[in-house]
């Protein structure tokens, strides 16, 4: 066995201010919560400087470049019970600490594109720590999660002070990583009213594992060959998922329909430019993504 | 003023009780208080992987988790892989393949391994350990040695 010099607690304590007090976040406050009322209770008495901690894979990066500083913690990942993909009336449930790991891992008929869109998240051990719930909260616009609530309009589902509330995803996401969600209120669960065997979600990005370029993602009901209703939202051409204005009801499910329906959509969007991607490059990304995301869907 | 929390953890079998200070990450507890310094660290938030140990059997990135947060917990690190001088099976094959070269990325692609191959029933195919060794950066290899490693390894578990 290789041996540690390892100091004993007494000198470890002595050697704290001195040698190895070297870190990246700045000071916070560490707090524990064990049921929901708890990090309610608790986010009101540290006040609005505090923030959640879930698994941690969007916050604690952030604040490791200090891009973050919350004054307080509540770390909500030893509460029980949150961690489920249940099926309800119809459509499914998913805890605000569900891993995207076991998202990607179960499969719920008719919910089929979520454990298959999981993979497009992070790498492996990302999806072993990162919850569902912190996903939405956090809001970045080419976000899988957040996406897919918009396409499958979900209720995002909130507990506060002044008790529970559902808000649609559709106007959840303010873009910039602003949300619906008040700073005293923690998302418990995410809630899908319908199934949606046709749907898709498809993406670029430089290497993988990283944030998409672009994310096209759609859904569509269908009568043998025929579109009877459709929908698709987009990541990375704006500041939050963009729902795209364009209807294929009545029209065939082929690839000419795929095909106009990505050059509608690329029409429609006006995307940044930033060191990822050109708006320019952004747009034709879109046009192919969104034919891409609808012949999935319709597969 | 320092917001310091007294925890205990387990790592590789052996149990420390300690004092933090709750902004310290998992990977400065491990490296500097107790002294595993097998967990390297290269970026601190989550890209490169070199920092990856397994929490309660999951593989974290030791960056991205306060040492406080570990209270109670089971760690595994790469100290604790092999059997005193004997190492284990997955660090013969990184060895016998080439899966390293200066080994600054090693720890992590272990762990990873390691979290990975245990929750295999069969074999995985190569794209599929392709795409888990795709979490960490290395930057000597290639990565063909390390894609083999697992392969072989996760041939010679299945029997
Ligand atoms: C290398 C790397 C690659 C990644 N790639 C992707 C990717 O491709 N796609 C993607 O979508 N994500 C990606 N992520 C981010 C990852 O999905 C995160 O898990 C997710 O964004 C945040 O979830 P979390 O549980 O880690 O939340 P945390 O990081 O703990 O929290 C994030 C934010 O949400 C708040 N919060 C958390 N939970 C709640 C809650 N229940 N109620 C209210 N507020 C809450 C926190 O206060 C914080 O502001 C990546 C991360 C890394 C490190
Ligand atoms: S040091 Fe943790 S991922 Fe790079
Ligand atoms: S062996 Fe040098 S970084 Fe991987």
């Amino acid at each position: 066995m290789v041996k540690y010099d390892i100091p004993s607690s007494s000198e470890r304590s002595e050697d704290k201010d001195t040698e190895w007090s070297v870190v990246k976040p700045a000071a916070f406050t560490y707090h524990r919560a064990y049921d929901v009322n708890d990090t309610i209770a608790q986010l009101a008495e540290l006040g609005p400087d505090a923030k959640i901690l879930a698994g941690g894979q969007s916050l604690v990066a952030m604040m490791n470049f200090r891009l973050a500083r919350p004054s307080a913690l509540v770390d909500i990942t030893r509460i029980g019970g949150l961690d489920f993909l249940a099926k309800d009336a119809g459509g499914l449930r998913i805890g605000a600490l569900t891993r995207h790991r076991t998202v990607e891992t179960t499969k719920v008929d008719g919910f089929e594109v979520l454990s298959k869109a999981a993979r497009w998240i992070g790498h492996y051990p990302i999806r072993c720590r990162g919850t569902f719930g912190g996903s939405i909260a956090h809001g970045d616009s080419t976000a899988e999660w957040c996406l897919l609530t918009v396409l499958l309009e979900a209720w995002i589902v909130l507990q506060g002070p002044r008790g529970r509330r559902e808000v649609p995803a559709t106007e959840f996401f303010h873009g910039f990583f602003m949300t619906a969600a008040e700073p005293d209120e923690m998302i418990v669960e995410v809630r899908f009213p319908r199934p949606a065997p046709h749907a898709a979600l498809t993406e670029f990005s430089q290497r993988q594992g990283d944030f998409a370029v672009v994310a096209a993602s759609a859904r569509l009901d269908l009568a043998e060959n025929e579109i009877l209703t459709s929908r698709i939202v987009l990541g990375g051409v704006g500041p939050q998922p963009a729902v795209v204005d364009v209807d294929l009801a009545g029209q065939p499910a082929n690839e000419e329909t795929w095909r106009a329906a990505g050059e509608a959509a690329a029409a429609q969007v006006d995307p940044p430019s930033d060191g990822h991607g050109s708006g320019a490059y952004r747009k034709k990304l879109t046009a192919t993504l969104v034919a891409r995301a609808l012949a999935e869907a319709a597969a | 003023m320092k917001d310091i929390h007294l925890i205990a953890l387990t790592v590789n079998g052996e149990e420390h009780e300690i004092v933090v200070e709750s902004r310290r990450t998992l990977a400065d507890v491990l490296r500097h208080d107790l002294g595993y310094t097998g967990t390297h660290i290269g970026c601190e938030h989550g890209i490169c992987g070199a920092c990856t140990v397994l929490l309660d059997g999951q593989p974290v990135r030791a960056c991205l988790v306060f040492g406080v947060q570990a209270d109670g917990c089971d760690v595994r690190t790469v100290e604790g892989l092999s059997d005193g001088e004997e190492l284990s099976d997955l660090q013969k094959a990184f060895s016998r393949c080439h899966g390293l070269q200066c080994g600054f990325c090693t720890p992590g692609f272990l762990m990873l391994s390691e979290a990975y191959l245990s929750e295999q029933d069969g074999v995985p195919d190569e794209a599929q350990v392709r795409e888990v060794m795709a979490s960490n950066i290395c930057r000597c290899t290639g990565y063909q040695g390390i894609v083999e490693a697992v392969r072989q390894v996760a041939e010679e578990r299945a029997g």
